[in-house]
């Protein structure tokens, strides 16, 4: 390569989409740029112009407009603008111009056409949109499907190795300095190739046995052998190995077959370290299935607030192995109710069977299975219609009391909006939960809906199943021909918005304010999901999943073509973004929220989010659209 | 403008005249065609001229002396550098090459021995330069050696105009009231050197010292002095020397 078209490819290579290029595309494209330089605050492109190079920014900053003015981006180095023209009619739809002093390498049509076609990494950046976005999502879902857990990543370090002349005695001290519970016994090769290995130093072993700390016990001291015996002639007959890239559960299997509770781990045929049973029962004690179990075993809401850190590991391992936002917000969900559940039956243990049947009822993320690692609690009881409260409502209370402290004993803090079941407007009998259903829907207005809005996300947790099943029907009956209703919720899930992007270490506003940090529930999960319960309500589903809301609004009409799937692809990146900073403050030992600091985010992520922030914002457009207030109501600001 | 006000009156050569004058007598056909071609005229804006950035990489800094090692230019305009249109030449000095220069210059000896003579070169660099006023940094170094290569190759006296990006920093950093007061007050003068120069315009550092990187170098710096000192109809008589 020309040494000269080094410093333009280092460059380059750094960034999105080339850094995926093959060399000699790259070097193609760092020989074939022009060059230019804008002074801050004059046009790089002018709306409309004519369009046939693929800009790139070299150094500076460069804001890009809508056609109506409005700020649509602002672009640091690294950055591309000008491919949405490239890809339509050669005219300029976003105009651009230099915020700093700024230095562009503009790529020429036929290179660009040329890496389109070669690479299709690079086209599927530049598409804008759904495609991006899906092949995002889609690559996040084959990490996963390949999603077993390989049994190196439970090694933390090296195998003792001893030489099979060694005494035991020997033996003994090295394990022992080594604060390890086995080592390896190494020999000179013999013709057997199958554990004969070189070291660093170049020299041939056989792996000829392993050494734990009961063949001391059951071998050395039971049978009275010398301390000078080798430890050569300890060693049983058959040595069981495995390969690094086997599974856990392959591991795991392995022991109990063989009876042994160290198993060597070899990488083709060189040691990598020693498995030992406990490291395994560790590592499976973190998953959710087994949390899950443990909480039903609890006998008092003490021990179950002993589980909270467990919860967390949990939490942490879902992600690592690759789940995505649905798995992890249905186990969390899940995990959560079982608390709950568990909590409840203590309850009744204590005080007794109730005195009339109830259903106890989650609401808003517990209920739409989308729980995450930070979240509080809300929930209800429905009664029986036989309830009497002068006779029967100290037992609730003391039922719903009991239930809400040990929750948030377990890490879901009280609810600051008090939808908890302590709450005695929200321990009612079915009939007067109906009479509340009806109002909200009849008589609409946006704000008395904005506190009663997370009642829309309703599922039983325990008890009578059928009572809250009567009232999702009720709403999914009535929701459906009650524009007024469906207008005001439209209104309330168009409070809160998206930013428009990332610039350097900033959130960029729409109106080019730069912030330090963003609160993507806020911002991101919580608008989409709300204006997808909007969708939901107006079709009449039942669903209350946000992803099984979208299965169902797309049997109807209601959507334009793909405006679903760029939804469902939106929510997922918004969703995982969160997860995963949330997974970073546990590893960083810091309380997890919902922000996430722009540093923190990679460039391919800040691509994808942007595109998210923009499918929010233009679904929020149609919402306005889509479900108008009518005039009779002109009360609204 | 001050700074002009107080650069020091220069006589220059009227260009155009001058190389039409060499172009009838001059007896090397190479150096006919490149005066034939001629230089825009003093009074054309500078975003209208043809621009070629122009860097050698030489064994020392006297041209009777020391040797070209290497050239690179690249043609351009005041709206863009034509990278694609680069040429490079290594050519072989006349006298060894010490190992000092070679490192500073990444060129070894291998490229160094199969190099052709400026010799060979020097046709296709004078066609290449043809009607395009060339801009350079410091210009002590660029006119100097490529005119002590046309009397030893050519027989004959090779003179031409340039843009020196460097003398335009000095007229605002060495020349001007403000500079002459820092010097009063005995602060340091703000270096014009290439890369700091460009650093003073938010310009990208390169790893220097390749011809024809720093005749980019060169190009992006004369861009961004022109966006931030002159207007863009500012005459190339204002600016070359």
């Amino acid at each position: 390569m020309e040494v000269e078209l080094l410093e333009i490819r280092q460059h380059m290579s750094r960034f999105p989409p080339f850094e995926s290029l093959s060399d000699d595309l790259l070097d193609a494209l760092a020989g074939q740029v022009e060059v230019g330089y804008f002074k801050a605050g004059t046009d790089i492109l002018v709306l409309d112009q004519e369009l046939h190079e693929l800009c790139y920014i070299r150094s500076g900053a460069v804001e890009v407009y809508r056609r109506n003015g409005d700020l649509y981006n602002r672009l640091g180095e690294g950055d591309i603008f000008g491919h949405f023209s490239l890809l339509r009619n050669h005219r300029v739809r976003f105009p651009a111009r230099a915020l700093e002093d700024t230095l562009i390498y503009f790529i020429p049509e036929p290179l660009f056409h040329k890496l389109c076609e070669a690479d299709e990494h690079f086209a599927d950046f530049v598409e804008l949109g759904r495609p991006r976005m899906a092949a995002a999502v889609e690559q996040h879902k084959q990490a996963n499907d390949m999603m077993i857990t390989r049994v190196r990543k439970l090694l933390t370090r090296y195998p003792v190795m001893i030489e099979a002349a060694t005494t035991v005695q020997q033996a003994a001290r090295q394990i022992g300095e080594a604060q390890a519970s086995a080592a390896l016994v190494l020999d000179a090769p013999d013709n057997n190739p199958r554990y004969t290995f070189t070291d660093s130093q170049d020299r041939p072993w056989k792996v000829c046995g392993i050494l734990t700390d009961s063949d001391f016990r059951t071998r050395v001291v039971a049978e009275g052998l010398s301390p000078d015996t080798p430890v050569g002639e300890l060693l049983g007959e058959r040595l069981i190995t495995i390969q690094s890239d086997e599974s856990v559960h392959e591991a795991m299997l392995c022991m109990l077959r063989n009876n042994i509770h160290h198993l060597p781990v070899l990488h083709r045929r060189r040691p990598v370290g020693i498995v030992h049973l406990s490291d395994i029962i560790r590592y499976e004690t973190h998953s959710s299935l087994y949390l899950v179990s443990n909480i039903f075993h609890q006998s008092s809401a003490e021990g179950l607030a002993k589980l909270a850190p467990d919860v967390r590991a949990a939490f942490v391992r879902m992600v690592e192995d690759g789940a995505n936002s649905q798995m992890v917000g249905s186990a969390l969900s899940t995990i959560g109710r079982s608390f709950t559940r568990r909590l409840l039956e203590l309850a009744e243990e204590e005080l007794g069977p109730p005195p009339v049947p109830y259903c106890f009822m989650v609401n808003g993320s517990m209920a739409r299975n989308e729980q995450s690692i930070v979240t509080d609690q809300d929930h209800a009881l429905v009664l029986s219609d036989d309830f009497d409260a002068k006779r029967h409502d100290a037992y609730f209370l003391a039922l719903a009391e009991r239930v809400s402290d040990g929750l948030d004993a377990c890490g879901y803090p009280y609810c600051k909006g008090e939808v908890m079941a302590t709450n005695a407007k929200w321990r009612q009998p079915l009939s007067v939960w109906k009479r509340y259903f009806n109002d909200w829907i009849d008589n609409p207005t946006p704000e008395r809906l904005l506190h009663s809005s997370i009642f829309f996300d309703l599922d039983s947790n325990y008890g009578e199943e059928a009572y809250v099943e009567q009232l999702q029907d009720l709403v999914a009956k009535k929701a459906p021909g009650s524009p007024l209703f469906l207008a005001a919720m439209a209104r309330n899930a168009l409070n809160r918005t998206p930013p428009l992007g990332f610039f350097r270490t900033f959130v960029m506003e729409k109106d080019g304010k730069q912030n330090n940090s963003i609160n993507l529930k806020r911002r991101g999960t919580a608008p989409m999901v709300d204006l997808i319960r909007v969708h939901a309500l107006a079709c009449g589903s039942q669903a209350q999943n946000s992803f099984e809301r979208l299965d169902a609004i797309g049997n109807t009409q209601l959507l334009a073509p793909g405006a679903g799937e760029k939804l469902r692809y939106a929510l997922e990146l918004i969703a995982m973004a969160r997860i995963r900073h949330q997974v970073i403050d546990i590893q960083q030992d810091r309380m997890p929220d919902n922000n996430i600091e722009p540093e923190n985010v990679e460039d391919s992520e800040r691509h994808n989010l942007k595109d998210a922030f923009q499918v929010l914002s233009n679904a929020q457009k149609f919402l306005k659209y889509r479900y108008p207030m009518p005039a009779r109501t002109g009360r609204s600001r | 403008m001050l700074s002009h006000r107080l650069s020091p009156a220069r006589s220059l050569p009227d260009w155009p005249a001058y190389l039409a004058a060499r172009a009838d007598r001059v007896s090397s056909p190479e150096l006919a065609r490149y005066f034939a071609a001629s230089c825009p005229t003093p009074d054309t804006p500078i975003d209208e001229a043809p621009l070629v950035a122009l860097d050698l990489e030489t064994t020392g800094l006297d041209a009777r002396r020391h040797d070209i090692v290497s050239i690179g230019l690249v043609p351009f305009t005041l709206g863009r550098i034509r990278w694609a249109e680069r040429r490079y030449w290594v050519v072989r000095p006349s006298r060894p090459l010490s190992s000092e220069s070679i490192t500073f210059h990444r060129i070894t000896h291998s490229e160094i021995a199969e190099a052709p003579d400026l010799a060979t070169v020097l046709p296709e660099l004078l066609e290449a330069m043809a009607g395009r006023l060339a801009v350079v940094h410091f210009r002590h170094i660029e006119r100097p050696f490529l005119d002590e290569a046309a009397r030893s190759r050519l027989g004959e006296e090779l003179r031409f105009p340039v843009i020196d990006t460097m003398s335009l920093e000095a007229r605002r950093h060495r020349l001007s009231l403000w500079a002459r007061f820092r010097r009063w007050m005995r602060r340091p003068p703000v270096s014009i050197r290439l890369s700091d120069s460009r650093a003073r315009y938010g310009l990208p550092a390169y790893q220097g010292h390749h011809a024809l990187l720093d005749a980019l170098a060169t190009a992006e710096l004369l861009q961004a002095q022109i966006a931030t000192h002159y207007r863009s109809q500012a005459t190339i008589g204002e600016l070359w020397s």
